[in-house]
Order: C-alpha cells, then structure tokens, then sequence
C-alpha cells in the first residue's frame, strides 16, 4: 500500500464519477487504446463475419498478485484466452472487471494493467470494454479480476470434451504443476527462498499450430486448478472412455518436483496456467507434437498416454515399474503436510 | 510418517541455513543437527535438518542393486 | 534429484523384484510396514501389484493422525473458536473427523486456524501476534517430536510465552511391541526409515528377541523398499530372523543422539491413547513440568464436548492390519475422503485413504 492519498485507490474510485473518469482516462485509455474503448460507452458493438461464437467468463482472485512469471492481470488474459482457443475459437474481445480494495496501490495497479496490455497484445485480443468498483478496506484482497471472452469459431472442429475415443493419444502440452508451485513457493509462509516460475502464458498461437497439422483433434482442454489429472478425469467421464497416462512420459520441471517432495504434493494435482491437453488420432500424435515442439509454448509437448474404453470414467497411471494406480478426482485443495 | 527429502546444503550461519532441491531453496533449521557445512546432504523433515546423507553408504547401497544383476 | 532420482531407476526395481520372485517360493510372507509414507509410497510406486502373491504387505498404525483420539480434534476444536487463539497445525490434520466438527469445518466457519510446514513458522506467527495465544498442534511420531521440542526450547529462552503445544505425540517402539503381541501373524516389520535416523535401531532387536518377527529399516524410495522386501524374504526363507539396516546412508545405530537429548529436554514418556488401539503404556510423550508454561494443556482452559466414536467404523482393526478398507462397511461409500468418518480416511496416508485413492486392482 502507497503512503499518500494521491497514490492509492479510493472508494470515490469506484463511484462513477470525477475520479472514476480520471481513473478511466489516465490509466486505462492509455493502456487500452482502440476504437472501442476509446468510446466509452456502455456497451461495445463488434462486428463480425463468423457466425459461430465461442463465449467464456473466468474470475481472478490468485494471492499473491505477483509471482514469477506473471502477475493477476496476465492471469486473467490467459485464463479467458486459453478457454476460447482449445474450445477451437480464434480470441477477439475481452472485458475487464475490476473489484479494487481500498487503499491499493495505484502504482501496483499500473503494473497488471500494464501487464493486461502486454498479454492481450500478445494473445491478439483487444479489451474493448471494462468496469470498476472498489470496496472497503478488507474485502477484496488487493484486487479480483474477472474476465469474459468472445472469441469466432473459424474451422468448424467440434473439441469438446466428450469426444475422446478408443485409440487416441493423449498429448500433454509442457511441464506440469509450474503455475501452483510457483504461487505457493511465493506466498511468504513455508519459507521458500527461491521462486519457481509460473507457465502462465496465452495458448492460441500454439493450439493454431496444432490445428494447422490435423483436424482430428478430438479434445483440447487447457489444465488449470485441480491440475492434468482434474481435468483428464473430466475428459474420460464426458467421452465414456478410460485414460492411461505413462509416468516416463508426463514432463514435469526439477524445481517443481523438488517443491512437491518438500510440500508433500502431487504435480498431476498442480495447477496449471500455460498447458493444455489433447486427445487425438493415433496417426496423427506424432507429428502434431513434433510441431509442437517448435513452438515456444510447447516445447517440452509429449505423447503422455492413451484412451481405451475399458472401464468408462476411469484414469489412470502406468509406473515405471509397470504397475498401475487409479488417478482419482482430487479432493479439495492439497494441503502441505509432513506424513 | 515422515515427509522428508534430501536436500543440499547452500548455506550455513550458526544454527539457520538454506538448503536446496531441484533448484528450490528453503530456509531450514539446523538445530538438531551439528558437525555439517556446504555442500554435504541432509534429510529435511518439517524444517529441521534431522541427519546427514553418507554418500559412501549410498554408493553402496546402489552398488548392492547392481550386484543382483548378476545373478538375474 | 540426488538420492532420489538414482533410487528409483526401473531396471534396478526390474531386477530386484525379480530376485524377489525368486527367492519367495511358494512360502506365505507377511509385511508390516508402521510408517504412513511408507503406505504412500508403497502405493504411489504400485509396489504389492508386482510383487508375487504370496508375500503379503499390510499397514499397521504408522499414521500419526490416524492413531490421533477424536478427543484431540475435538480439543483442538474447542481451542479454535476461542477469539484469543490462533491455531497453527501440519495440513495433514485439518480434514480429520472429531466427534462433531473437523478443524476445516472451523476454518470455513472463520476461526483462526492456519496450516504449517514446520513450527519455525508458528514461533513466527506468535511473535507477530503477541495478544494472542499461539497452539501447535503437536503431532506425530519421532521424526517430529524433536522439531516441537526444539519449538518449546526457542520459545522459552525468547520468553514467547504466547506459544505452547497441545501434545499427542506418541513413540513407535511400545507400539510395535503392542502389534507383536496382538492377533496379526506379522513375519517382518518393514521399519520406518525416518523415525529410526532419530532413535537409531537398537529398539528393533528385543522384537526379534521377544517376539520373533525380523525387522528391516527401510527407506522411502522405490529401491529402497524393494530391497527391504528382498531382505525380509531371505531373512524368512533362510530362518535367519535379524535386525537389518536397509537405510545406512542415512540411519545410523545411534541414531541423532542431538535430537534425541532435544526431545528428553522437554518431554516425558507418558500413556497414550491410540484409536483404535486403545491405551498403550508409555508409548506418548509429554511436556515436562519445566515447561508447563508452553504446555496449551496446562495453560488454556476450554471446554471439550464428550467423544463420540462414529457407529461402524473399524478403523481400529485396520489400524492393526487385522482388516482391509474393503472390509469396512463405510469404506467409498458414506466414508470418503471428502467425507470422510474415520481418520483412516483422512490422512493421506491412512490406509483407507490410500486404497481409495489409489484402488489397490
């Protein structure tokens, strides 16, 4: 929190008036600047020659608001952004919602506008609309965001999570448990020194060039909370499939691993902010992840398992010793713990 | 019962210290454990160094799974 | 990772089960392993599922927070919604069941209760909190006990007379020894590698003396337990019941003789409850009267509802490897890990949680 009245964010802020506008006009137009915004009315009318639309809201409430990597505002573009792509949507617009604590740093709210800016210019997506209101000292936690999306459905691939079949490759995007162990390594209880980075990062230009090599792209889900294991459950439940998963061949970092022994957590539980998963034709895995692999943002991309219609709904882990153990749907948050 | 993990010692001062996985560096306690400096291992248990790894009696305890090759 | 990564190498573990299958025969081997990361890990890396189907891998108590009464969650419950007490505890204890709440179900209602790695953060959190009154949650076996007891010495020599422990520590050897002499037919403790880099493993011989069942200090990695199993084979099929060290790069045969003084300094063996176990003789640990001002028993007054132990649970005979979750009536059904009745299914190493969690084929 700043130390004089001009630096940080009052409730007059959220108000609606004079200082609501200079919020508007200093800080937001000079981040966003595009026709639509630069209206300022109510409501953004967009025009398009797509008719089908992907449309997506997400909320941001991740403490703490900075950690390496990224920061809430690049979060809260990514998050949005990545829905829209793997739902096979190319991202457009996007609107910010702002609930601000009183007395948070205009400064610090410089820095994720800022940073809103950046991701959104690299994500291609213009924020064409956006709201503000600020509430008393203690509710909000420096600052939530909430996001929502809309993005045109350009080739008309149907990637929902119910079509996995039998036969398919599962393909995991990059490192697994980055974003979770990053924020929890930077939270000032337990006593990390260093910080592991966070993978948040927008997935549109990847899940473009996935799309480029094949249409058989059967699922695309981006792994966030509860982790690739959360979200691979869902998948297997939705398609009426099982998954296996090959442990050799889940990419995790070392200094991720090294957190989960500390904390005692599990990286398939971990959340993510810059991977996705991919169920796809068997013919089609390999060359898909090798062009993936020229990405940034899939570099680390591997064939991780594969879909069978044994036992519907069920996932689960192949060791290194060839022994297998059921990957259940987690319950609640993991918790640090020293049994 | 016991979360433990070998991590590596980066730096000692009195009974503090900071010791490293994987590239995770931690605060730890060496209260309960004395006679180590940089560079050696410890198991780390709920933020206390609790002993030191023997890399000897580590070496041969791979050595002993390599020694069953033989025999398979 | 070093002394992790080389630990887990799968051609070693091939080869090893190999000798495993090998030298087992047709003999009926039973394991009992009493350290909860051990069931973890026994789970985690699939271990039973290659191994042949006559050896036989049980869970005796090893969980600490399996083994905690429903009267200390139900404490500890108490504790919390007093406004002067902020609650500092490992997260393994938070979802545990008391007789009527949990100490999660408290945290959501908003009472001060936070989760630790280590009681340097609580010292922390009482020195920034010097008007109110700082519990740890003292549990576990002697792997911990030495970092609550180093906790007390800390608080006393900085006079941090906001912090104390509510202790249900408890201690391995009477309890291994309750086990040997109970209705199990065990033929080798898998014996738990951290608790023993603390006490060492002279205990572990009067078990073979008394009660002639082997005895193999293990480690936590895939290697290390399979050779621990290989070693209790031999020992069986060779009629040669010993005490053996599987863990010699970190546990030595008198143990951290520093860490021991630390836990004597503070504490005193004392009776101890154990769920399901009923009392066990000198098998906890106590503060001692020196301490008494950083003991939460003697320092804080509250009100503790009557226990009430849930219908139907058998977590008791599973605690004793006498059944498996399976058994139990309650077991994926109304006792689940979000959900859970017992302890067995909180922790996570409880062995039913484990068997949820990674459905045993």
């Amino acid at each position: 929190m700043a130390d004089s009245d001009q630096n940080i964010i009052r409730l007059a802020h959220g108000g609606g008036g004079s200082l609501t506008n200079q919020l508007i006009k200093d800080l937001f137009l000079r981040y966003f600047d595009n026709e639509y915004l630069k209206k300022l009315n109510d409501s953004a009318i967009l025009q398009s020659s797509f008719s089908q639309f992907a449309f997506t809201t997400d909320s941001f409430v991740v403490s703490p608001l900075f950690f390496p990597g990224g920061d809430i505002g690049k979060l809260s573009v990514c998050g949005t952004v990545n829905d829209l792509c793997v739902s096979g949507a190319k991202p457009l617009y996007l609107s910010i919602g702002l609930i601000i604590e009183e007395g948070f740093s205009i400064k610090e709210l410089e820095r994720i506008v800022k940073s809103i800016k950046d991701t959104a210019q690299e994500a291609g997506v213009l924020v064409v609309t956006g709201d503000t209101k600020v509430v008393e000292h203690g509710k909000a936690d420096g600052v939530f965001i909430n996001t929502t999306g809309v993005g045109a459905i350009e080739k008309s691939i149907p990637v929902t999570g119910s079509r996995a079949q039998s036969g398919d490759k599962v393909i995991i995007s990059g490192p697994i448990g980055s974003h979770g162990m990053s924020v929890i390594t930077s939270r000032e209880n337990f006593g990390f020194h260093s910080r592991i980075k966070s993978d948040v990062a927008p997935l549109n230009g990847l899940v473009n060039t996935m799309l480029e090599i094949t249409e058989e792209i059967h699922v695309m889900r981006d792994a966030t909370r509860g982790g690739v294991a959360t979200v691979l459950n869902e998948i297997a439940d939705q398609s009426g499939v099982s998954i296996v998963l090959d442990e050799e061949k889940i990419p995790v970092n070392e200094d991720v691993r090294g957190a989960c022994e500390i904390l005692g957590f599990d990286p398939l539980y971990t959340a993510n902010e810059g991977v996705l998963v991919a169920c796809v034709g068997a013919e089609d895995a390999e060359e898909l992840v090798k062009a993936m692999q020229k990405h940034p943002y899939g570099k680390k991309s591997s064939i991780a398992g594969s879909v069978k219609d044994d036992s519907p709904g069920r996932l689960s882990l192949k060791t290194t010793i060839g022994s297998h153990r059921v990957l259940d749907m987690q319950t609640g948050e993991q918790l640090p713990r020293i049994c | 019962m016991c979360v433990a993990v070998p991590m590596k010692i980066k730096r000692i001062k009195d009974d503090k210290g900071v010791v490293e996985i994987g590239g995770t560096e931690r605060g730890v306690s060496f209260k309960l454990l004395r006679d180590v400096q940089v560079g050696d291992y410890v198991i780390v248990h709920a933020g206390f160094a609790i002993q030191k790894l023997d890399e000897k009696e580590a070496l041969e305890t791979l050595k002993l799974f390599k020694e069953l090759e033989q025999y398979s | 990772m070093k002394y992790i990564d080389e630990f887990r190498n799968k051609e070693a573990a091939r080869t090893i089960i190999n000798s495993i299958r090998r030298e087992t025969g047709e003999k009926q081997i039973t394991f009992m392993e009493v350290c909860g990361t051990h069931t973890m890990s026994i789970a985690r890396f699939g271990i039973q599922e290659v191994l042949p189907k006559n050896i036989r891998l049980i869970s005796g108590p090893g969980c600490p927070v399996c083994v905690t009464p429903n009267h200390y969650i139900d404490h500890a419950v108490a504790l919390s919604r007093r406004e002067d007490v902020i609650i500092t505890t490992f997260g393994d204890m938070m979802k545990v069941p008391g007789s009527s709440s949990s100490l999660e179900k408290e945290h959501i209602k908003g009472n001060d209760i936070r989760v630790v790695g280590s009681t340097l953060e609580a010292l922390h959190i009482a020195e920034k909190n010097s008007k109110k009154n700082v519990v740890f949650l003292g549990v576990g076996f002697e792997t911990t006990v030495p970092t609550v007891a180093a906790s007390l010495m800390q608080a006393q020599s900085e006079k941090l007379n906001n912090y104390s422990v509510l202790s249900a520590h408890k201690t391995m050897p009477e309890a291994m020894k309750a086990l040997s002499q109970g209705d199990v037919n065990i033929d080798i403790f898998i014996c738990p590698g951290h608790v023993s880099t603390i006490t060492g493993t002279k205990f572990y011989y009067s078990l073979v003396e008394e009660f002639g069942i082997g005895c193999v200090v293990s480690g936590f990695e895939l290697l290390d337990i399979l050779q621990s199993i290989l070693m209790g084979v031999k020992q069986v099929v060779q009629n040669d019941l010993k005490v053996e060290n599987q863990y010699t790069r970190a546990v030595k045969a008198e143990g951290n003789p520093r860490a021991l003084e630390t836990i004597y300094e503070v504490m005193e063996p004392s009776d101890a409850v154990w769920r399901g176990l009923g009392v066990i003789p000198d098998s906890g640990l106590a503060i001692k009267e020196e301490y008494s001002s950083w003991n939460t028993e003697k320092r804080i007054n509250v009100d503790i509802e009557d226990t009430v132990e849930p219908k139907g649970c058998i977590c008791g005979q599973i605690l004793q490897g006498k059944k498996i979750p399976p058994q139990c009536k309650h077991f994926g059904t109304d006792c689940v890990p979000d959900n859970p009745i017992g302890a067995c299914m909180v922790s996570s190493e409880g062995a039913c949680a484990a068997y949820f969690k990674y459905k045993v084929q």
